[in-house]
């Protein structure tokens, strides 16, 4: 089973366009780790008057679509409002590589991501609006994270394929029930590592337990 | 980059090998006049019946077994399935399996499922830093009800040979049976499986220049495995389903060749391997997998782990410049998972999802080696130019001279 990419993913791979930092940035963010192997620091300068990124350059640590849809994300935001981009989906990126495999549309998450945490950061930063100690640990924002973890299987989240059937939350301990479903077991792993990064993330929590539970298929939402 | 362009150097003969012309020319009357069943009972049919026969005779003789210890199959991966689940429906009280943590996906998938659906408790054996599985953890880990130890002979990743007679002894000893996958070594080391105290040996042809969608069993005398899937008595009653004629032709003859050469090819290969281990070794920031090129690891297998960058992208690189090659990083495999052979041996996750396998053939010559090792040193330069890994923040092992990596980030 080979992973195979659009021309364009190759394209946008081989020649990926805003490569490197930019000195003067006011803004930035590294999203992924080592450990899962994939990385994206990016640099942007953000005019405080127009709110329009005026330019952004990124690095990556990571496989060949990591590359190619951190090179597309620059292209996306360079020189529009930061709403828009804020407003931005992985589509976006998937969208202009003419689509991307089942396993690797976490990568199109991860610079959609990457780009949005670059502008909340500067947000939080340059104007009073926003103020992340506002931030409540509640369903709602697991929900929100929870969005961000794609099948590998079926490249679509775990929350849209109706995977997560139940949240428990006390005090900084998070259980989360995940029904399998059809998917194979071979993604159980990924799905689980995936699912305990992005909620360990989340400010204020100290604890994760997922289950995940056989079923019968899951329904989309 | 000049007259080396424009060319493809195949160095990724662990997945699978060109078969020889020798081997086609062997198999082509196979695939045309020569039709016939070997179960039919008409002269087609017995034509058939004792071109496999004779295969299996040069079979058995290349690996220095009886003819009748010979099941033919569709590859190492049946082999596997079959001495494993052949052997749970010969001894169903028998619960407990004992593997290496290094085996190929098809034995280890199948501890998985037994230990999943609880038909058996599974005990992984200890490996060293270079994959050597220690004999003490096999002596204490085998029980009475243990049904099989099952330890990889060559392995496909990072080339470590298992001294099967010390494990086999212990085995022995205990009174218990040694399965091991010997599809990466048939072919490449000398092998007397009769000789050595091992009781059942997968083997597959397409490592070794012969077709795919063969393999072959070893099943010492004596010892009993249960076929587990149903259908005509073919291969003993242990493997049911019309024979491969064309295939199994293709093995022996390929068997054959692979013996007749190996002390001469072997060599030569291992000779390359050595140049472009030391070659990609002058890399900075690259640390070497497994054990040292020479007698203890498979002849042409070279894995080497480029600190900072990650493997799909050096591989996809690779490609578009014509060298092909394997990757152990999470990225280029389907199920997002990191090599748990390089895990096994000790290596953190980042440094799995930085290597890449070469592994060459007889087929390869000094020009693979030199386009490799100059595709590989522009890749490697290329990646690092942009990456996001800067090793002082992100990384939990720093080399001693991490300064040196932004001044080549830099160049």
């Amino acid at each position: 089973m080979a992973i195979k990419y659009t021309p364009k993913v190759i394209q946008e791979f081989t020649n990926p366009e805003n490569v490197g930092e930019i000195e003067n940035a006011n803004a930035s963010s590294t999203e992924g780790s080592p450990a899962c192997g994939d990385m994206i620091t990016y640099n942007m300068i953000i005019n405080p008057d127009t709110k329009i990124i005026e330019d952004i350059k990124f690095r990556s640590y990571g496989c060949a679509s990591n590359i190619a849809t951190a090179s597309v994300a620059t292209k996306i935001a360079k020189g529009k409002h930061i709403d828009e981009v804020m407003g931005l989906t992985p589509k976006a990126v998937t969208e202009s590589l003419d689509g991307l495999p089942a396993v690797k549309i976490h990568c199109s998450v991860l610079a959609i991501n990457g780009l949005k945490s670059a502008i909340r950061k500067w947000n939080e930063k340059y104007s009073d609006m926003e103020k992340s100690d506002e931030f409540k640990l509640d369903e709602e924002t697991i929900v929100r994270a929870l969005r961000n973890v794609i099948n590998p299987e079926t490249g679509v989240s775990i929350v849209k394929m109706n995977m997560v059937r139940m949240i428990e939350i006390e005090t900084g301990k998070v259980y989360v029930e995940l029904m399998m479903g059809d998917t194979d077991e071979m993604f159980f792993n990924n799905i689980e590592e995936e699912t305990r990064e992005h909620l360990e993330d989340l400010p204020g929590v100290l604890n994760v337990i997922i289950k995940l539970t056989e079923g019968k298929s899951y329904s989309f939402e | 980059m000049s007259n080396i362009e424009n060319k493809v150097s195949y160095l990724d003969n662990g997945d699978s090998t060109r078969m020889l012309p020798e081997v086609l020319e062997e198999i082509l009357p196979y695939l045309s006049e020569h039709y016939g069943n070997p179960a039919s009972l008409h002269q087609f049919g017995l034509d058939a019946e004792e071109a496999i026969d004779s295969a299996r005779s040069k079979l058995a003789e290349a690996i220095g077994a009886k003819p009748a210890e010979i099941i033919f199959t569709s590859g190492a991966t049946e082999s596997n399935n079959l001495a494993l689940n052949g052997l749970r429906y010969q001894f169903p009280d028998k619960r407990h399996l004992i593997i290496s943590p290094i085996e190929h996906a098809s034995v280890d998938n199948i501890a998985k499922r037994w230990s999943r659906e609880g038909w058996a408790e599974v005990t992984k054996l200890k490996v060293n830093s270079e994959g050597f599985v220690d004999p003490d953890s096999l002596r204490s880990a085998i029980r009475d009800d243990t049904l099989l130890v099952s330890v990889i002979h060559g392995n496909m990743e990072i080339g470590t040979i298992q001294n099967l007679t010390e494990l086999g002894e212990i085995c022995r000893e205990k009174g218990v049976l040694l399965h091991s996958d010997c599809a990466q070594t048939f072919g490449k080391i000398p092998l007397n499986i009769g000789e050595l105290p091992v009781d059942l040996a997968s083997f597959n042809a397409h490592k070794m220049h012969g077709p795919k969608g063969v393999g072959a069993l070893y099943i010492r005398k004596k010892v009993k495995v249960r076929r587990y899937f149903e259908g005509s008595p073919q291969e003993h009653g242990v493997r049911p389903g019309t024979e491969n004629v064309p295939g199994i032709i293709g093995f022996a003859k390929a068997a054959e060749i692979a013996i007749r050469d190996m002390d001469k090819e072997m060599k030569r290969v291992d000779e390359l391997a050595g140049r472009l281990a030391d070659g990609l070794m002058e890399i900075e920031h690259v640390g070497f997998n497994g054990p040292p090129v020479g007698k203890n690891r498979l002849p042409g297998n070279v894995n080497i782990t480029f600190r900072y960058i990650e493997g799909e992208a050096i591989l996809m690189h690779l490609n578009i410049k014509g060298v092909y090659v394997s990757s152990g990083s999470a990225c280029s495999s389907t199920t997002l998972e990191p090599s748990h052979v390089l895990t096994a041996i000790g290596l953190l996750h980042e440094d799995a999802h930085g290597s890449i396998r070469y592994t060459l053939s007889r087929l390869n010559d000094e020009e693979d080696v030199q386009r490799a090792l100059q595709v590989t040193n522009e890749t490697v330069k290329q990646l690092r130019a942009m990456t996001a890994f800067i090793p002082e923040k992100h990384s939990k092992h720093v080399d001693e001279n991490a300064q040196t990596f932004y001044k080549h980030k830099n160049d």
